[in-house]
């Protein structure tokens, strides 16, 4: 069985981060890491690993030079070898291209299950997992809270407020799993000397015959700062009605 | 004016048009005019709704497909009216569903996607979307140059205002491919069944620390723990007092915890509490002091006392329990 990962580099944290002249994330000189979600997925495939012996667990990402650390961190864990796309014309690249981009590498490597985490610490739109699988035309199971796959068969579990449900499709799938899934292993000094001896390749548009992010499908048109940042919301007053409006954002949030 | 599509959110429990899907109409009507895509059968109390929220036009379908493969059925709807209807644009609500469909949508139709806007306008090259970015210290103002833009809307971000309209209610029948059939659900069990998931994997955490006073008033974090089906967690400082047990502390020694809603009852917020829970989705924390640090990671704060705010807050659930149009009653107004 071939597992890809599909993870990301994002910033250890967001504060005091800034947008670059093209409206980009300014990710330069930045300490990053292996996104939260996706060290879940690592995990999750390596859960698979353990009960099979035909697993191959590859780790696939898309950024720049200093995105190596995730995927570093991703055969720490327990990939057996990793991709890096690596190239200047991504730079900037929206969801969807994004996507493009990862479908093509994974459809050349080959796969049965595709994971990935659920979301990005940094950008948080929950999107290329299911835009991956919709360009692959595999079913997707997004927001797995739980995850056991079986021989032809995949099945989660996601609670999306409104009470469990399990969703089953056949193999092969791609599979985004939130950090509920389970708390990753600490990865033991073995697996981390050994991690410096995988395979990391690194393949550029050209490699994967991809046109790259040419046509912009979203262009930004202004980014403006705002003094203070996000201010939350404090009420304070009369119990009643600081219960009510606690109330009516549980109803909007769909908790109620 | 062209139109604009607006995927309805129903309530699981009794099909109950959402109020996110009323803050989504209010913003379709600034784009062109409102198109309801409303999934399962139209009655009248969620045409009334769309109405008086300024639906246009109401397309409704009915399909055991649509309860059976909701992700799925949804894109291949959506996409057939985007191709059949060329609307201006789509709007989405931004939860789990809504983003799944939205993402696939934008792959299917090779447009663009704009996630989680908390403002949309209309300019004169197409509409133009807000975001909120790096924890709101930014506004991002954002357009898709080609194809049907795609929106998720945070509705939580948008007043809904009444415009009352009357809307043109039109039953399509679309033969869902059997793509559609790829994913199935297998199992449902309703909210409020006797499985409490443990801390770590819980979707509602509610958690109270030192500020409840007393081992007699942390049952109220059982209690609303209980009135939300989540599961009930402590402060390092709660365990240390004796009033929850040790397997139920919130802290880096303890469970770290990424629940889709924390609820902080009484805690201040020190760093080890943080250090477990700030990956948390939505965080809502009462607590008497207002300088208190957790509130710097809160989404909604209340600045009072719990043993006040809280017995008013499992009422109000009570309340809206017992009848679920209370909680409509605000966007009336």
């Amino acid at each position: 069985m071939k597992i890809v990962v599909l993870v990301k580099h994002v910033p250890c944290t967001l504060r005091g981060m800034t947008f670059g002249v093209d409206h980009t994330l300014d990710r330069a000189a930045r300490r990053g890491q292996l996104n939260e979600a996706d060290e879940y997925a690592v995990d999750q495939a390596l859960r698979i690993a353990r009960r099979r012996r035909d697993v191959q667990i590859t780790a696939v990402t898309m950024g720049p030079a200093a995105a190596v650390g995730a995927l570093r961190k991703a055969l720490i864990l327990g990939a057996d070898d990793a991709v890096h796309v690596l190239d200047d014309r991504l730079h900037g690249s929206h969801a969807l291209a994004t996507a493009r981009v990862l479908a093509a590498a994974v459809g050349r490597l080959g796969f049965d299950l595709v994971l990935s985490g659920s979301a990005s610490s940094d950008s948080g739109m929950s999107a290329v997992p299911a835009m991956v699988a919709e360009l692959l035309g595999v079913p997707v199971l997004c927001f797995a809270d739980t995850l056991r796959v079986g021989e032809h068969r995949v099945q989660i579990g996601r609670d999306d407020g409104a009470g469990l449900q399990v969703f089953a499709a056949a193999l092969p799938a791609v599979v985004a799993v939130t950090e509920r899934c389970g708390e990753p292993r600490w990865p033991t000094f073995t697996a981390t000397a050994d991690a410096h001896h995988k395979l990391i390749r690194t393949w550029t548009l050209a490699d994967l015959g991809v046109a790259g992010n040419d046509a912009t499908t979203t262009v930004v048109r202004a980014v403006t700062a705002q003094p203070g940042g996000a201010t939350p919301v404090l009420l304070a007053g009369d119990p009643t009605v600081a219960a009510i409006r606690v109330a009516d954002f549980l109803a909007v949030h769909q908790f109620l | 004016m062209g139109s604009v599509l607006v995927l309805v959110d129903r309530a699981a429990t009794d099909g109950s048009v959402c109020g996110s899907t009323c803050a989504l109409l209010t913003l379709a009507r600034r784009l062109g005019s409102p198109t309801a895509v409303l999934c399962g059968p139209a009655d009248a109390a969620s045409v009334a709704r769309l109405g008086r929220f300024g639906a246009d036009t109401i397309k409704t379908i009915t399909s055991t497909d649509l309860d059976e493969h909701p992700a799925a059925a949804r894109v291949e709807l959506l996409s057939y009216l985007v191709r059949r209807t060329a609307p201006d644009a789509v709007l989405i609500t931004s939860h789990r569903l809504g983003r799944e469909i939205a993402a696939r949508l934008t792959a299917r139709l090779g447009s663009g996607l704009i996630s989680d806007a908390i403002d949309l306008r209309m300019d004169a090259d197409g509409p133009v979307a807000v975001q909120s970015a790096l924890l709101g210290a930014y506004r991002v103002e954002s357009r898709v140059p080609c194809g049907t833009p795609v929106f998720t809307v945070r509705a939580d971000a948008v007043r809904a205002v009444a415009a009352p309209a009357r809307p043109d209610v039109q039953r399509l029948h679309l033969a869902f491919s059997p793509g559609v059939r790829a994913v199935r659900r297998i199992a449902r069990r309703p909210v409020g069944g006797e499985l409490r998931p443990d801390l770590a994997t819980a979707a509602i955490v509610v958690a109270g620390g030192r500020g409840l006073g007393s081992q007699q008033s942390f049952g109220l974090v059982g209690a609303l723990a209980e009135a939300l089906s989540g599961t009930a967690g402590g402060s390092h400082a709660a365990t240390e007092l004796g009033w929850c047990a040790r397997r139920e502390q919130i802290d880096q020694l303890g469970t770290i915890v990424h629940p889709r809603l924390y609820l902080a009852l009484g805690i201040s917020g020190s760093v080890r509490h943080r250090a477990a829970m700030q990956h948390a989705e939505t965080i809502v924390a009462i607590d008497r002091n207002p300088a208190a640090p957790i509130f710097d990671l809160a989404d909604l704060g209340v600045v009072g006392d719990v043993h006040q705010v809280v017995p008013e807050l499992l009422a109000e659930i009570r309340r809206r329990r017992a009848d679920p149009m209370i909680s409509h009653s605000e966007e009336t107004t």
